[in-house]
């Protein structure tokens, strides 16, 4: 296995910078010459009205899409294509706006299948379910079961998620993506179709896995007052293009955000 | 109340790792191992464990084999057929080759051989998915059938194209040829699907079953997680094939004593995915229960209508056969996709609270 | 060097010295490559307006020529005179037990199994193909059967042209396939795209919810496009039983049609007919001029092979769209 690409980067600096990425389907233009940056230990929001090219951001950060022009740096590697396997094990992990679990397996499984990059056992030993493999499955169950702990989702372990309510699913997936000991997470609307408690539950341990753990998190949220409350920093999207970019407040009284909320054309 | 697990507490994670976590389970499997081993033997007659015990043992590790590729990887194969042939005419080239060698690591070995011809027919998987793939391995099929036919060399250049087994033995018991007792057969092929089985049973728990999983769930979420989904899906076809070349040439070896191509052929692919499909896709037990179905069913509707006088000729017993099996694949697929195993499950739930009814 | 020379120049040169042999050997992968566009049309026309793979389509060929045969024999032990009236007869009534294949199919296989994903209802159509083979068994014996292509007013006998110093022979049951292939393609396409119900049908095969929810009876629609596959079958049946027989190996000579799909994409009509025939012509060129080298018989194995090298390069086949992944 090669090393992770990229340095270290300290709290306050830039973990990842989006450089002038433009995507298009087709004829269609998803993304115009955007930019923007995320500081490592910050919780960064995008936001912007529904097709504003928000998800497909987080897909190219993620790897999953291309983009035509631009350039993604994440932990000082610049890169033009970055592929969904170098992501994760460059460390951005991710969830997504539809929950994307593995729906034949347990909440369990789910999660231990985060730490799939830190385990390094043979195939040898895992047939035999044995020695060195044996030891690395109860030293991540021992690491999944803190997160599990830290979710409140106990009861559910052995669930298979597919039977699981929504806001449960919700919070596996973020389990999962914790799993992952992500340096940068990137979360798809968190909060979208939860009532007001599950969303101050996510809210909560959004929060915590930023201090806690000390993860980066950049979030897609429709939600304003989520936003407001959990940001550092927030950049606007508006048809693919950014309008804003700056603390929750100065982003309230921009005229340009109002406008695009309100439907008002620009 | 027989079935409760109240009161049965884990304080180890290790021990909630266990494949019976549960002791009911650990007891019932025990008692099926002694009465595999020490009871059956002593009390079956020759024709059941010639025609019934070996070749459903046999058609349960094939089984098992497609089913980590199909229900837990998610890529369906219709070769199957031919990798058991695989293992077969490896194993009897092995044999050839080397006659001194015990027969039983030939035949671990031969896996081996079918483990790599897998892996090459599973190549295409990087670009191809689903149905697709799916005629990708009818290919497989189709080619591997024909070569069993046109390359002499695998026969050993015999005239009739057929291969036969030649006596084998281990601390001097004959274990294959005409002179091995199925007795003595059915013990090997009962220690190997154990031995398999429980090897199985270990990679799906683990590591690499969760891989499985999680590429035939949603692979691009199982990209994102660092999952190499090329990798995956070679080692699945690669490991599948081993389990079918394994079990093909257990039944050349152990069962039928000699192979003719009609036996790796693509209606053999069918009928280990209907046993796969019948018992429960991704399940272990399930390949076991599926197997014994599809192989007993023939045998059952042959014996049940003489037993109360009627008897079918065997052209109708197949007949009825086929159109039962498709049935009970509509069946299943309707009411319980996840077969036979999932209402064993069921079975075991309402053992739970028995005599409650909920 | 002497291998290579096998490979790449003496098929060429054998197929230029006796260029009537080249006409004779490519005319017959046209015929065979119509045939298995009929098959691949009844699995095209299934999954256009369902989403379902219906491999059980080999089998309802064979089952349709099997009852064909079958009522024709049944009305002539009756005494019924004379015998052209006996075919088209039993003809009308193998329709309508197609019909009611149809009918049978939607309620108790499709309807159960509506919303879930694709793999389980192909697989359903896998246990569907099984109970009909054993069916067919049951009922009208194993042993192959002759095909009424007399009765039902079918061309005997071949046309021989004398070209390129040699002579070709076109059986003029072959000529009528292709004939009958080609108007059956030219309707099917005008029903798809010009009519309602072939609107409709459209609808069906994006999504059944949408469909539902805009007030498609997908019953209706499902039992339609089954009774037209049941015809395609009837068609097929008849052609291919009139060239040799009428018996359960046609089965898997059907499976042959999954190459020709994935050549011609899985919804596209015209399509079916090019991969067919590109598959049977490649077919009989390779089985004659290439297979000498390798031993004889790689005609079973030969399409799926093209097929694979085909999708390697393009996934989605000649005429299928392109799948674009969305998260």
């Amino acid at each position: 296995m090669r090393a992770p690409g990229g340095t270290d980067v300290a709290v306050g600096d830039v973990l990842l910078s989006v450089e002038n990425v433009s995507l298009s389907f087709g004829g269609v233009k998803a993304i115009s010459d955007v930019s923007f940056d995320i500081r490592k230990g910050e919780i960064r929001a995008i936001i912007g009205p529904n097709g504003a090219g928000k998800t497909s951001m987080l897909n190219v950060i993620n790897g999953f899409y291309h983009p035509q022009q631009g350039r993604v740096t994440f932990k000082n590697q610049t890169r033009s294509e970055m592929r969904p396997y170098e992501a994760a094990y460059g460390g951005i992990a991710r969830t997504f706006q539809n929950v994307a679990l593995f729906r034949g397996m347990t909440a369990l499984d789910n999660i231990m299948a985060g730490r799939t990059l830190k385990m390094h056992s043979n195939l040898f030993w895992q047939m035999l379910r044995y020695g060195p493999a044996m030891r690395e499955e109860v030293e991540h169950r021992h690491r999944v079961e803190e997160i599990i702990d830290f979710l409140k989702i106990q009861e559910i372990r052995r669930v298979p998620v597919g039977r699981l309510p929504y806001g449960l699913q919700k919070r596996v997936e973020l389990g999962r993506a914790l799993a992952m000991e992500p340096d940068l997470l990137l979360l798809d609307e968190p909060m979208a179709g939860m009532n007001m408690e599950e969303k101050e539950d996510m809210s909560r341990y959004v929060l915590d896995v930023n201090d806690h753990y000390g993860t980066t998190i950049a979030l897609i949220e429709h939600d304003m007052g989520v936003v407001m409350d959990l940001s550092d920093r927030v950049v606007v999207l508006d048809h693919g293009i950014k309008i804003a970019d700056g603390t929750p407040d100065e982003i309230k009284r921009n005229q340009s955000v109002i406008d695009a909320y309100l439907g008002v054309a620009h | 109340m027989l079935y409760r697990e109240a009161g049965q507490f884990k304080t180890s994670y290790e021990a909630d790792e266990a494949v019976f976590p549960i002791l009911q389970d650990r007891i019932g499997v025990a008692l099926i191992l002694v009465i595999g081993f020490a009871v059956v033997p002593f009390v079956s007659s020759n024709f059941i464990v010639n025609s019934v015990l070996i070749p459903v043992l046999v058609f349960s590790l094939a089984a098992i084999g497609l089913n980590l590729l199909t229900g837990y990887t998610g890529l369906l194969s219709l070769g199957t057929g031919g990798f058991m042939g695989v293992g077969a005419f490896a194993c009897y080239k092995l044999t050839t080759f080397f006659p001194d060698i015990n027969i039983v690591i030939l035949i671990l070995l031969s896996g081996f051989v079918s483990a790599a011809v897998g892996a090459v027919f599973g190549l295409p998987s990087l670009r191809i998915k689903g149905f697709y793939l799916a005629v990708a391995t009818l290919a497989a099929q189709f080619f591997l059938s024909w070569c069993f036919i046109r390359v002499p060399w695998l026969y050993n250049y015999n005239i009739s194209a057929s291969i036969e087994v030649p006596t084998r033995t281990l601390f001097g018991i004959p274990l294959t040829g005409p002179t091995a007792t199925p007795l003595m057969r059915y013990i090997i092929v009962l220690s190997i699907v154990v031995l398999m089985t429980w090897i199985a049973s270990n990679l799906i728990r683990g590591r690499l079953g969760r891989m499985w999983m999680a590429v035939r769930d949603m692979d691009i979420a199982a990209e994102l997680i660092g999952i190499k989904l090329y990798r995956t899906k070679l080692l699945a076809f690669a490991i599948s094939s081993y389990y079918c070349g394994v079990a093909g040439a257990m039944m050349v070896f152990f069962w039928l004593g000699n192979a003719e191509s009609e036996s790796f052929s693509i209606n053999q692919s069918f009928l280990i995915l209907f046993m796969v499909i019948v018992g429960g896709l991704g399940s272990l037990m399930g390949s076991f229960f599926g197997a014994a179905f599809i192989w007993g069913l023939p045998i059952i509707l042959r014996f049940t209508p003489q037993f109360f006088g009627m008897p079918l000729n065997a052209a109708t017993v197949e007949h009825l056969t086929f159109m039962i099996v498709g049935a009970l694949i509509i069946f299943f697929l309707i009411a319980e996709p996840a077969g036979l195993a999932r209402l064993w499950q069921v079975g075991k739930q309402k053992l739970r609270v028995w005599p409650f009814p909920y | 060097m002497d291998l290579l020379y096998k490979v790449f120049i003496d098929p060429f040169v054998q197929m230029g010295a006796a260029p009537d042999l080249l006409v004779q050997t490519m005319w017959e992968g046209l015929v065979a490559g119509v045939l298995y566009a009929l098959i691949a049309l009844g699995f095209v026309l299934i999954f256009k307006a369902s989403g379902v793979f219906n491999f059980a389509q080999g089998i309802m060929v064979v089952f349709a020529a099997l009852t064909l045969v079958g009522i024709y024999t049944l009305l002539r032990n009756w005494g019924l005179q004379p015998s052209n009236l006996a075919a088209f007869l039993a003809l009308g009534l193998t329709i309508g037990v197609m019909f009611v294949l149809a009918v049978g199919v939607e309620r108790l296989v499709l309807r159960p199994l509506v919303n879930q994903p694709d793999i389980i209802l192909f697989m359903a159509t896998f246990g569907l193909t099984y109970f009909l083979i054993g069916f067919g068994e049951l009922v009208f014996g194993g042993e192959p059967k002759v095909m009424i292509a007399n009765e039902l007013y079918l061309p005997k006998g071949a046309i021989d042209i004398k070209m390129l110093g040699g002579f070709v022979q076109f059986q003029k049951i072959d000529i009528a396939a292709a004939v009958i292939a080609s108007i059956m393609v030219v309707s099917l396409g005008i029903f798809f795209q010009r009519t309602r119900i072939g609107r409709a049908l459209r609808a069906v095969a994006d999504s059944h919810r949408a469909a539902l929810s805009v007030g498609i009876s997908l019953e209706q629609v499902w039992i339609i496009v089954w009774f037209a596959a049941g015809i395609v079958a009837i068609t097929t049946g008849i052609m291919w039983g009139a060239r040799s027989q009428v018996e359960f190996s046609l089965q898997i000579i059907a499976l042959k049609a999954l190459p020709v799909l994935i050549l011609g994409g899985f919804t596209s009509i015209p399509g079916a007919i090019v991969g067919g025939v590109i598959i049977g012509v490649g077919e009989k060129l390779g089985e004659f001029y290439w297979g000498p080298l390798l031993g004889s018989g790689i005609e079973s194995w030969l399409a799926y092979v093209i097929a694979l090298i085909f999708l390697l390069f393009r996934p989605q086949g000649l005429f299928g769209e392109k799948i674009i992944e969305r998260v």
